[in-house]
Formats: structure tokens, C-alpha cells, sequence
């Protein structure tokens, strides 16, 4: 039995009851659960698709429920652009399987072979007979009490109606109508509000607090004070609000360790004590590789440094949770990417069974990766427990969100790279300095991945940090090349000193890495004195790469760039993990020379996520990766002293704006039939190189270290003009 | 000090009992059950919180109550319905103009506040028309082409 559920698709293998993923309601209507969740990716609009199309049934009767503890499969964490590859993978399964068993059902019923069935919209007709049964009469809203076996295979593509067209997303009518959409929006009988104080620099401890002042505000119920834990509970938002900045004003932090200089953080980081590791074939090695040579022949040999600095997921609503305890068990509104890790850390701090707690998945403002949104689940359900178990909504602050989400962590590249005789690379040598990535709450019960954790009396210390071991996780995610050379060396430095709490941020490793790689070869192109794109198709054996590439270029128009200066052309491309979707990014740049501003006029996307499910969704996903991968290229750094973080607000973090921001043209290259490849974080690699590239296509400039301000711009140009 | 407020919203009026420095923001979303007003920064650096007052655009995170009262304030909720949506909330439907949607609302009500002034803006006045509203999922392509949508259809 066991090895045959382990080759059940996608997430059946860990949740194969069919019950965890359709229920055929009585009312005519389907419901669809999936333990993934909607973050504006358009989860719940693709996985209604998958379902209505292997049931025969239309869209408008699909109902969809996401990842709840008490309801739905454990699907751990929406992340790493896989949930249409294993959810979606599963939904397809199940579905076809349901509309099977209904169909046997059916047959016996009206007495007819099960190959004269079909089926209309939940209506199961046999050409051989005229009575019909639909399959809210067959069920009469019992369960399919079985586990999925994967033997109903699903349809063929070009059977399919409704995965591949473009279907209105069906979260978005209210998010444009104002009905409530967001686990912000939640009000639960007798809620309370509560708010967090926290200092401003990660490691500081609450030496003394005075509270008197903040509990004389009318309307607050309760300061807690628990080590360095404290916060605040009132009956308005508003007053929760003034007596957090009451709290603020009269705490006292004692001083963290001295942070590194931020206008040295890449010399500090490559200075810092690593761990070595290395990479071999793209699979993880605790062996570093050999340091070798140049080849004796090359004709050139190239060496750079490319850095990016900490930057923030940024999420546009700070973190948010309402928690209440009802007869010692826990229930939590939050918008945690991974209830069912959430569950079991929670279980870990308060010491509690895992059956005594409920998370509920509510969608909240998109994060792009591990946010404060696990954390502030903890905060309100420390603050409920101090208020009788009275319901308590927190939402974060601004500052709280910048100063302690989880940042996506800084990291240095080093590639050396060596053109053969015959202008093709010869030899590839990359390092990577990183500190951890994947820093989501873990299982292990003697530490925690939760923030006040660590803070208050009798928690749980900080989970431990190590690199990241599993194929295309952390640092190494697109270390590894996906060109054809004949000599590639990838070695990884883990620094052990990490002066922020880091986590995942979407395409974790792989925009470093691809910024350096696509920079690289185009600069080897150079070198070559060869067209980038010919230089790249010349190293390029997969087809279905090639014809990314060659569609971003044609979008944007290459080789017709205006021969205006300061204006020019640049590209890149990378299959996101050297496992999931195709991606290539053209960009047409301008660059003003005096102040050192870069524009990006335009930008051309083109990813091949196989099967497309739902286009519409792929584009959006490109698109928005584009933009936000503009943002960080151009604009952001985390910024500190060595006593604090100063990126506290947009004032200090500046994001692109609607005034900066290019449009878009994406081109999504439906492959009906193959895979489902994740999608959601391909194009932000590929844009930033892209971009450095057509930025020395314009002005002659390489900037190999991010953002690309104008001061560092300016910079950089005038160095050089000076030569 | 609790005081009473007389406030018309969407065309109806309310009497909230609030303090006077109370942020609309929080009176709107937290007494009165307007949730589409959005808390992202509480100082007017996102535009997530973005309403209309006497048909100018404002940050409900930075206006008290008290400044509020007497005036007509706007919401999303006030400009249309599913049934009956304003050309603005369909052109943004009909362009999938978001991803996570948490400021959207804010970039709707920009939007009415820019085309109100402008009806037929060129790119540069949409770009400055929504320059105080930020987006973070990178769905910016798709609202340019929403508002020009929502400008030609209001047009007619």
C-alpha cells in the first residue's frame, strides 16, 4: 500500500482522502479545497478551473475553500511557485477520479454501460436511454469516503473548455467593491485590538518600561509586559494605537551588537567566517569544490563582482491576526502562508496539543514570501490569553513591519568565466556569500521560528540557522547555470554571522544569482563581440529556452532600439530553479547621464509555464515580477546604523512608484498537455540583469552592485569618464 | 474626550461618537463598517487608505473626524456594486487590474479624484494622477491600462 501512494501526483500523496479536496454539496453547487492559499496570485480562480473542467460542471457552481486546519489537506506552505504544480497536479486527480466514481454510480443506476455516459454541467446523460441523473442526486451530500487511487486519468488537453481560457479572477470583485476581503476586515463579536512594541534594532532587550501613562488612555484593557515581550490591549483601535506610542516613548532597549557599516556590507560579508559548501551537476554538496585554474587557451578570462544588499518583502498591510481562546483551545484568523506549520509552532510555544489549535487561512495584502504574518498570529494570541481569551485583531504598525519582517538577505557573487578559442565559455566559476534564506517556523519543539518566542519569559529560543541543503533552495536556487558549458565550479559560503532575521523572499537565491549569471554573459557576449542573444542561443540546447529568449527579444524589438544616447536595449533569461518555468526579460532603458536617473520605458516578458491554466494569471504573475523586480533594481536597500534599523517607513524604503513604472508586455507560451511549472517567481532575476544590460547598452556603464540609484549611478558614470 | 460627529458618507449621514483626533480611517472602518479604506502607513505615503472629501482626494489615515465632519466623504463602497459597478471598478475588473487587491481601493478612488479633473488624460497625468498611491505586487501595467479603459469609457 505504501508504495502505492507514493506514486499518487502531486499533494494526494500526503492527502489522498478525496474528501480533502471535493465535496459535492447538496445545494448543486461543488466545493474545491486546497491547503494552498490565495495571495493575489490567483490560486482559487486557477484551482476552480482544474476542478469544473475534470467534473464536467460550470464555473459559476464551484465553490472554494483554502487551507483551514480544521478543513482542509496539509499542504504545508504556499511557496516556491509550486502550488499548481502540486496542488492544481492533485485537484486534477481528484476531480477526474470524482467524476468517475460518479460516473460507475450513475451506470448502475440507470442501468447503462458506463461508456455510454456523459456529462453536462453535473448532469449525467447515457445515449442510451433517456433518463438522466445529476451528481448532486447521486451523492445526496454523502462523501466519497476513499482515498484517491490516480487510476481516472485526467482529460486531454484538447478536450479541455475552461483550463486555458481567461477567466475573471473570482476574488477581485471584492477587493474592487469594498465588501470585506481581508483578514483585516474580520470583526468577531467583543474583538479587541491589540498592538506590539518593538525596538528598533533586532537584538535589543527591554531593559524598563514605565507604563503608567499608557494605561491612563481611556479604553485600554491591559498592558502586557512579558520579559521583552510587550504590548497592548484596548477596546478601539485607535486607543491601542496611542498607547503603543505611550509604550514607545517610555520603554528603554539596551544596545544590540554593533551593526555592520552599510556602505561596507559586501566586504563584510565576504570577510565573514562561511561555511563551505559546494554544488555539483546543480545538486548540493558539503564538499566545496576544487579551486582551479583558467583554461591554458582561453582567449579571454572575465572576473566580477555582483551584490545585492538586505531588501524587504514590503508587504503594502502590515502583518495582521485575530486570535481567541475558547476552553483552553486556540483559534487564529491568519494570513500565514503554511497553517499547518503555523499550527505546529504555535503548539511548541504554548506547550499545547496540536488538536487544540485551529488556524484559518484568511487572505491578506500579498507578501511575496515569509513575512511578519506568522509572528503577529503569535502576538495575538499572547494578547488574547491576557484578556480572558477575548478575541484580539493586531495589526502591525508600518515601522514594526519594516523594522521585523523577515529581510530577504544580502548576498555577493563572484563569477569568473573563460571564453574558449572558438568565443564560447570554456569554464564557469561561480561563489555565492549568503546568509539563510528558508527561516519559516519549523516542527523542532525546542526552538521556535516565531518571533515574540524568543522574547518572552520561558519561550523559546530563535530556530537555528544553516544553509540550505535541498536542490534549488536558499542561496543556491539558479546558482547553478542553465547554459551548456563544458566546466562549471559552483561553491557556496553560508556566513555565520547574521546581524537580521532573514527569510524567504520571492525567488529566494535565484535574483542574485541570475542578476550575476545574465550579467556575465553578456558582458562574455561582449568580450565575444557578439550579439547577446546569439551569444546566449549558442549556449542554449533546450528548445523550449531558446524560444523564451527569441520571443522577449522580438517583443521589445531588438537590434531597433532608437539610436538616441543614453537609450538601449538589454535582456536576460533563466529558467526559475533550472526546474519550473521558462523565462526571458527585455527591457528598453534610458539613462540620464547628469543625474544619473534611470528610467525603464518598457518592458517585454515572455515565460513558458507549460500547461497554462489560467493565461490571464501566468501574465499577471510575470508582469507583476517585472515591476517589482524594477523596484528592487532600482530603489531598494534596507538602511542601519550600527545601533538600528533606519528604513522604517516609504519615506525611508522608497518603492516604485506609478510615476516610474514601465508597462508591460507579456507573452505567455501556452504549452497544453506538459507540466504545470511554477511561475510566480521568474521573471525577477531575468528583469534586474536585464536592465543592467541595457543600461551599458546605453551609456557604456556595467552596475554591478544593487540598487541602482542615481547617486550610485551618477557615481559609477563618472568613474568612468575618468577612466 | 468622546465627542459626537455628524458625518456624511456615501451620501448618508452618520453620528459617530469618537475623539476629536480620531483618524477617519479608523471611525470609518472600525464604527461606521466601510472597510474598503485600507491601513498601510498613517502617513499618507501608500494612498491604501485613499477616500474622497467633498470630491478631492484624501488620506482618511491623516484627516480627523472632526475635520471630516459636515463634508461629503466617498468611499469605494459609494461608487458602485457588482450590479451596478462605476465604469471605474468595471474597467479595473475588466483589465484583472490587481493582484492581492489591498490598494486597490485606494487606486480607484485616485482614479475618480484624476478623471473627475481630467477626463481624457494622457499618460503623464495618469502617471502623476496616481503617483501618491503605491502598489507592491506590481500590478501597475494592467491599472494604466484600466484607467484608460475607465476614461474611454466614461466617455462614452
Amino acid at each position: 500500500m505504501a508504495t502505492e501512494a507514493k506514486r499518487l501526483p502531486g499533494s494526494l500523496r500526503n492527502n489522498p482522502a478525496l474528501d480533502l479536496w471535493i465535496g459535492i454539496e447538496t445545494d448543486g453547487t461543488v466545493t474545491v479545497r486546497s491547503g494552498k492559499i490565495e495571495i493575489g496570485q490567483g490560486l482559487k480562480t486557477a484551482a476552480m478551473q482544474v476542478a469544473a473542467e475534470e467534473l464536467d460542471v460550470n464555473l459559476s457552481r464551484v465553490r472554494i475553500k483554502t487551507a483551514d486546519t480544521g478543513e482542509t489537506a496539509d499542504e504545508n506552505v504556499t511557496s516556491g511557485s509550486r502550488s499548481m504544480e502540486v496542488s492544481a497536479t492533485a485537484l486534477r486527480f481528484a476531480a477526474a477520479e470524482c467524476r468517475g466514481i460518479m460516473l460507475k454510480m450513475a451506470a448502475e443506476k440507470l442501468g447503462v454501460p458506463v461508456e455510454s455516459l456523459s456529462v453536462e454541467d453535473g448532469a449525467i446523460r447515457s445515449s442510451e436511454s433517456n433518463q438522466q441523473v445529476t451528481y448532486w442526486d447521486l451523492m445526496g451530500g454523502r462523501k466519497f469516503g476513499r482515498d484517491a487511487t490516480a487510476a481516472f486519468p485526467p482529460k486531454p488537453p484538447q478536450a479541455h473548455r475552461v483550463v486555458g481560457t481567461r477567466v475573471p479572477r473570482v476574488d477581485l470583485p471584492a477587493k474592487v467593491f469594498g465588501a470585506p476581503a481581508f483578514i483585516e476586515d474580520l470583526r468577531l463579536p467583543g474583538m479587541l485590538h491589540g498592538r506590539i512594541v518593538r525596538p528598533r534594532h533586532q537584538g535589543a532587550a527591554l531593559k524598563s518600561v514605565d507604563t503608567a501613562a499608557a494605561e491612563k488612555i481611556p479604553g485600554v484593557v491591559k498592558v502586557l509586559r512579558d520579559g521583552d515581550f510587550l504590548g497592548v490591549v484596548a477596546e478601539t483601535e485607535i486607543a491601542a494605537i496611542r498607547a503603543r506610542d505611550a509604550l514607545a516613548t517610555n520603554a528603554r532597549w539596551s544596545a544590540g551588537e554593533p551593526l555592520p557599516d552599510e556602505d561596507h556590507l559586501f566586504e563584510w560579508m565576504m570577510s565573514q567566517d562561511t561555511v563551505e559548501y559546494g554544488c555539483v551537476d546543480g545538486v548540493h554538496t558539503d564538499e566545496p569544490p576544487p579551486d582551479t585554474e583558467p583554461p591554458a587557451d582561453a582567449k579571454a578570462t572575465l572576473e566580477q563582482i555582483y551584490a545585492k544588499p538586505f531588501i524587504l518583502h514590503g508587504t503594502m498591510g502590515p502583518s495582521c491576526a485575530v486570535a481567541e481562546w475558547k476552553g483552553g483551545k486556540l483559534i487564529v484568523h491568519t494570513q500565514s502562508q503554511g497553517v499547518f506549520p503555523l499550527r505546529r509552532a504555535l503548539k511548541n510555544v504554548f506547550r499545547m496539543e496540536e488538536d487544540d489549535i485551529r488556524c484559518i487561512h484568511m487572505e491578506g495584502a500579498g507578501v511575496y514570501g515569509h513575512s511578519g504574518a506568522d509572528d503577529v498570529a503569535l502576538d495575538a494570541a499572547l494578547l488574547s490569553r491576557a484578556v480572558d481569551g477575548r478575541p484580539v485583531r493586531i495589526q502591525w504598525m508600518r515601522d514594526d513591519e519594516h523594522c521585523w519582517e523577515p529581510f530577504g538577505t544580502a548576498m555577493v557573487t563572484k563569477v569568473r568565466a573563460s571564453l574558449g578559442p572558438d568565443n564560447r565559455v570554456a569554464d564557469w566559476r561561480f561563489d555565492v556569500w549568503s546568509n539563510h534564506h528558508g527561516n519559516r517556523p519549523k516542527p523542532k519543539s525546542t526552538e521556535s521560528g516565531l518571533l515574540a518566542a524568543r522574547m518572552i519569559e520561558n519561550g523559546l529560543p530563535p530556530q537555528s540557522l544553516g544553509p540550505a541543503k535541498d536542490a534549488e533552495a536558499g542561496e543556491h536556487r539558479n546558482a547553478w547555470p542553465g547554459y551548456d558549458f563544458p566546466q562549471i565550479n559552483v561553491a557556496k559560503h553560508f556566513i555565520k554571522a547574521h546581524p537580521f532575521r532573514c527569510s524567504s523572499l520571492r525567488g529566494l537565491g535565484a535574483f542574485a544569482n541570475v542578476f550575476a549569471i545574465e550579467q556575465m554573459m553578456d558582458e562574455l557576449a561582449h568580450a565575444a563581440g557578439e550579439d547577446p542573444v546569439t551569444f546566449r542561443l549558442a549556449h542554449m540546447s533546450d528548445p523550449r529556452a531558446r524560444f523564451a529568449l527569441e520571443a522577449a527579444r522580438d517583443a521589445i524589438g531588438w537590434g531597433k532600439a532608437d539610436k538616441v544616447p543614453g537609450r538601449g536595449h538589454g535582456i536576460a533569461y533563466a529558467r526559475y530553479k533550472n526546474t519550473a518555468a521558462y523565462c526571458a526579460v527585455a527591457v528598453d532603458v534610458e539613462v540620464n547621464e547628469e543625474t544619473g536617473a534611470i528610467t525603464v520605458l518598457r518592458a517585454a516578458c515572455a515565460g513558458d509555464a507549460g500547461e497554462a491554466i489560467a493565461p490571464d494569471g501566468i501574465a499577471n504573475q510575470l508582469e507583476g515580477g517585472v515591476i517589482q523586480s524594477v523596484s528592487w533594481t532600482l530603489k531598494e536597500r534596507v538602511r542601519f546604523t550600527p545601533g538600528e534599523i533606519t528604513s522604517v517607513d516609504w519615506e525611508s524604503y522608497p518603492i516604485l512608484t506609478f510615476r516610474e513604472a514601465p508597462e508591460v508586455e507579456t507573452v505567455v507560451l501556452n504549452r497544453p498537455g506538459e507540466k504545470f511549472l511554477g511561475v510566480g517567481e521568474a521573471s525577477q532575476g531575468p528583469t534586474a540583469a536585464a536592465i543592467a544590460n541595457a543600461v551599458f547598452a546605453a551609456i557604456g556603464v556595467r552596475l554591478r552592485e544593487l540598487p541602482f540609484t542615481p547617486e550610485r549611478v551618477r557615481k559609477m558614470i563618472q568613474e568612468a569618464r575618468r577612466g | 474626550m468622546s465627542e459626537q460627529f455628524k458625518l456624511t458618507i456615501n451620501g448618508k449621514s452618520h453620528t459617530v461618537s469618537a475623539d476629536a483626533d480620531t483618524p477617519l480611517l479608523y471611525v470609518l472602518r472600525n464604527d461606521v463598517g466601510l472597510v474598503s479604506p485600507k491601513y498601510g502607513c498613517g502617513q499618507e505615503q501608500c494612498g491604501a487608505c485613499n477616500v474622497l472629501i467633498d470630491g478631492e482626494k484624501a488620506f482618511s489615515c491623516s484627516v480627523s473626524v472632526k475635520d471630516a465632519a459636515g463634508k461629503q466623504v466617498t468611499t469605494l463602497e459609494g461608487l458602485g456594486t457588482p450590479e451596478q459597478p462605476h465604469p471605474i471598478q468595471a474597467a479595473f475588473i475588466a483589465e484583472q487590474a490587481a493582484q492581492c487587491g489591498y490598494c486597490t481601493s485606494g487606486l480607484i478612488i485616485a482614479t475618480k479624484a484624476l478623471l473627475d479633473k481630467n477626463p481624457n488624460p494622457d499618460m503623464d497625468a495618469i502617471r502623476v494622477g496616481l503617483q501618491d498611491n503605491l502598489c507592491r505586487c506590481g500590478a501597475h501595467s494592467r491599472v494604466f491600462r484600466a484607467v484608460r479603459r475607465a476614461a474611454r469609457e466614461l466617455a462614452g
